[in-house]
């Protein structure tokens, strides 16, 4: 079933570097991030678990990842700087 | 865990306690009457269950011949005591006692140190003793840093006046109980009664042992001896298959406690949490005349996916109408990720959380958050201004209607 | 005032590098608690949040003073973690691990008495002195600490960690402040039960009446009944009793390690009866305290 309560978005770019993809694997708490040969995945299934701890915006140029609430008013979780 | 008496026993027999002849379990009458056999004389027969009161019902019966014990095994293994059905009965030799003790090991809250206690009047309750033959018993701790020493056992035996030769018998068995205790995580070892033949020997006609929880997993050599499961928990009724799935559910992740389920046989489900917090909300919704499904515990920050499984689970089961999601306030479990797995546990089954969550009272860390969630999905919550005994309240409201 | 710990009170965190300890750290530095080192063995020279982290107490005791350490580590290392504390002549710990064997609690008291030390727990959040310090995962983060717990009168006990801040944020916001909250623990053997922790309530001038949370099992409540007889206490108690359906259950296991009913004297209804002799007032629900504690102090 799909994620009720968050989506994750990755810059198209950004997914391709292989040296922050790998990164926002390890950083983040939950395994939302995964690499499967080479590319870059967002594991639908671990969507859900998300902890809003903000590691993985701060493993990635800022804007580049943004971290989705589907529920409330403020929406988007972005770094700016 | 409480140990089956056969166990015990068996316990009790690998340490050099003495036990009555011949003393075996059976699982079938035939293995009765191959032991009644062995023994070669007249035995007793005693059903193997946890609970108590085994004599009254009739559990144990006496026979002087193999025949008579087959048909003393077949009646035993036959009843169901309090509900529990043997699994097994026990076999041995019996003779012509003289005179009945007891003696035990257990922990003693208030001096936080194992108590070793003794009276020269056994196989009636030892409470009993203490209320109305106070000179009858002694009591000793000992300390758990002190090797344990058997001049310890032997105050404590004198202490109710035996001397002669039955002390140092007596010494020498209550210095094995103690260190049977110590070194296998009992918190109660006893042999009640613990019986003087008419010949002179010692022997245990009946055993309790209770191990604690903690001490199983540096214990499993000894369990493997006795051949008792690890896993195997044993409350005071075998569980049902609703809290054999609570398990399940509770042992899919590592991330805090989503388990402990008990089943009830109520409308109203139960998602609460955490030790203390569940107990007062149980009494809560029973005060309010509300009926639980179920017992349950969360704490310890549980996943996303663990209290949606829970959530299933209990909305899964038979006459259940609508779940209440109730905890005391919380620091460490984290209410948005409580909201995402209810909500997300109705929505998986089809149903809408507004209409089956009847109401939603954890307030605490990341509060914001999770009422953001509960508001998103029309979810009847409240706050740390609700208490916990109210929003019961207004949960079993909401099951009149239901 | 407050008892067991203030504002000056230096201590460390066994097993600081730990995720649950990391938490804990930021909670308590927050909060404004002076955490002088953390241990985890092999991490010397790392930091947590701005405090160092050592391989041995010693490094820290050695260098300064140490007044409480928290013992954060798995159940099979605890016993010797609490013991190096006690060789480092740390005076209060507070253990929260929990599922410790009860034989190898009982060392670790029996050698704290020996020390003249005091052990707070195990399976329990610790200690918290409102504006003063905070020892433990009591209350969680410090914002969310300062809603619930607040400067008073009012000494808590409790043997549930959880229903700790549930009862201060109720005697908050009712305007009873706390003077110190105790989560003493859930096990059946703990370092500190409410009649050991009376005496230093008893002693602290500030301190005007008590509120503890009880459970089936165990003689911890009668142990208090006994005490408060005994040495005609000047401080009015109420109690909270929780499980009160567990009384129909005997050998069920609910709740925390201790909470089970065994025999009479462990029941709901046999404490009641017991505490309520003592003179102890029994809060039928946890709004009810407040009320019963003005009442009891003649403020109502
Ligand atoms: S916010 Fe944290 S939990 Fe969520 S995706 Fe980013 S790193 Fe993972």
């Amino acid at each position: 079933m799909a994620a009720l309560f968050i989506d994750v978005e990755v810059d198209a770019n950004i997914a391709k570097d292989a040296d922050i993809a790998a990164k926002l694997v390890e950083v983040c708490p939950v395994n939302i991030f995964a690499k499967t040969n080479g590319d870059l995945q967002i594991v639908e299934d671990n969507l859900d678990e998300c902890v809003l701890c903000e590691l993985c915006l701060n493993a990635a140029p800022a804007g580049k990842v943004k971290v989705k609430k589907l529920y409330g008013p403020k929406q988007v979780l972005v770094r700016k700087d | 865990m409480r140990f089956y008496e056969f166990e015990s026993k068996k316990l009790f027999g690998m340490k050099g306690i003495p036990l009555p002849s011949g003393s075996r379990v059976a699982k079938s009458a035939a293995e009765a009457k191959e032991i009644a056999a062995s023994i070669g004389g007249p035995v007793v027969l005693k059903s193997q269950v946890l609970s108590g009161g085994r004599m009254k019902a009739g559990g144990v019966l006496f026979a002087d011949t193999p025949d008579e014990a087959v048909a003393a095994a077949e009646k035993i293994l036959a009843l169901e005591i309090n509900g529990h059905a043997p699994v097994g009965v026990l076999v041995e030799g019996r003779a012509p006692i003289d005179q009945e003790y007891y003696v035990g090991v257990t922990w003693d809250g208030f001096a936080r140190q194992p108590v070793m206690i003794f009276s020269d009047m056994g196989g009636i309750d030892i409470e009993e003793v203490a209320e109305k033959h106070p000179e009858h018993i002694a009591k000793r701790n000992f300390s758990t840093l002190a090797p344990f020493s058997e001049f310890m056992a032997k105050e404590l035996v004198a202490a109710v006046g035996v001397s002669g030769g039955e002390l140092n018998k007596l010494t020498q068995i209550t210095t094995r109980l103690a260190r049977t205790f110590i070194e296998h995580g009992l918190t109660l070892a006893e042999i009640n009664p613990l019986a003087r033949l008419a010949d002179g020997t010692f022997v245990c006609l009946d055993g309790h042992v209770d191990m604690e929880d903690e001490a199983r997993d540096g214990q499993k050599a000894l369990l493997a001896k006795l051949e008792i499961d690890p896993q195997e928990k044993r409350q005071a009724r075998p569980p049902t298959k609703f809290e054999q799935d609570g398990v399940v559910v509770d042992s899919a992740d590592h991330r805090g406690v989503a388990g402990n389920v008990v089943e009830f046989d109520g409308d109203l489900g139960l998602v609460i949490g955490a030790g203390g917090g569940s107990l007062t909300l149980f009494d809560a919704v029973r005060k309010h005349g509300g009926r639980p499904a179920n017992y349950c515990e969360i704490g310890g920050n549980p996943s996303v996916s663990k209290a949606c499984n829970l959530t299933k689970l209990i909305l899964s089961k038979p006459g259940v109408k609508k779940i209440a999601v109730m905890m005391n306030v919380v620091s460490n479990t984290r209410v948005d990720i409580v909201a995402r797995g209810v909500v997300k546990g109705c929505v998986e089954l089809g149903f809408d959380p507004a209409e089956k969550i009847a109401i939603f009272r954890i307030p605490g860390s990341w509060e914001g958050d999770g009422f953001q969630i509960l508001e998103h999905y029309g979810v009847e919550y409240c706050d740390r201004s609700v208490s916990m005994f109210e929003a019961a309240g207004r949960a079993v409201a909401k099951m009149k209607d239901a | 005032m407050s008892i067991l710990i203030s504002k000056d009170t230096t201590f460390i965190i066994q097993g600081i590098t730990g995720r649950e300890a990391v938490n804990m750290t930021r909670e308590c530095l927050d909060y404004g608690s002076k955490i002088v080192g953390g241990v985890t063995p092999g991490r010397a020279g790392r930091e947590i949040y701005g405090v160092p982290v050592y391989d041995t107490v010693q490094a820290i005791t050695s260098k300064t003073r140490v007044d409480g350490s928290i013992v954060c580590v798995p159940p099979a290392f605890t016993r010797d973690a609490v013991f190096e504390a006690l060789a480092g002549g740390i005076q209060i710990i507070v253990i929260v691990t929990e599922r410790i064997p009860r034989f190898e609690v009982a060392q670790m008291v029996e050698m704290a008495k020996a020390k003249g030390a005091r052990i707070i727990g195990p399976n329990c959040l610790g200690v918290l002195s409102p504006d003063e310090a905070k020892l433990g995962g009591l209350g969680g983060r410090a914002v969310d600490a300062k809603k619930a717990f607040t400067k008073g009168p009012i000494g808590v006990m409790s043997r549930s960690g959880g229903m700790t801040t549930e009862m201060c944020n109720t005697l908050t916001a009712a305007g009873l402040g706390q003077s110190t909250a105790v989560s003493i623990g859930g096990d059946a053997i703990i370092g500190s039960t409410y009649a050991d922790l009376m005496p230093l309530f008893e002693a602290d001038q500030e301190t005007k009446a008590i509120v503890i949370y009880c459970e089936p099992g165990g003689r911890m409540e009668a142990e208090l009944a006994a005490y408060v007889v005994e040495k005609n206490s000047r401080l009015p108690i109420v109690a909270f009793m929780a499980g009160r359906f567990m009384d129909e259950m005997p050998g069920m296991r609910f709740g925390h390690a201790g909470t089970i009913v065994e025999g009479k004297a462990d029941t709901t209804a046999d404490k009641i009866e017991g505490i309520e002799a003592a003179g102890i007032s029994v809060a039928e629900r946890i709004e009810d305290i407040p009320g019963l504690v003005k009442q009891r102090l003649g403020m109502s």
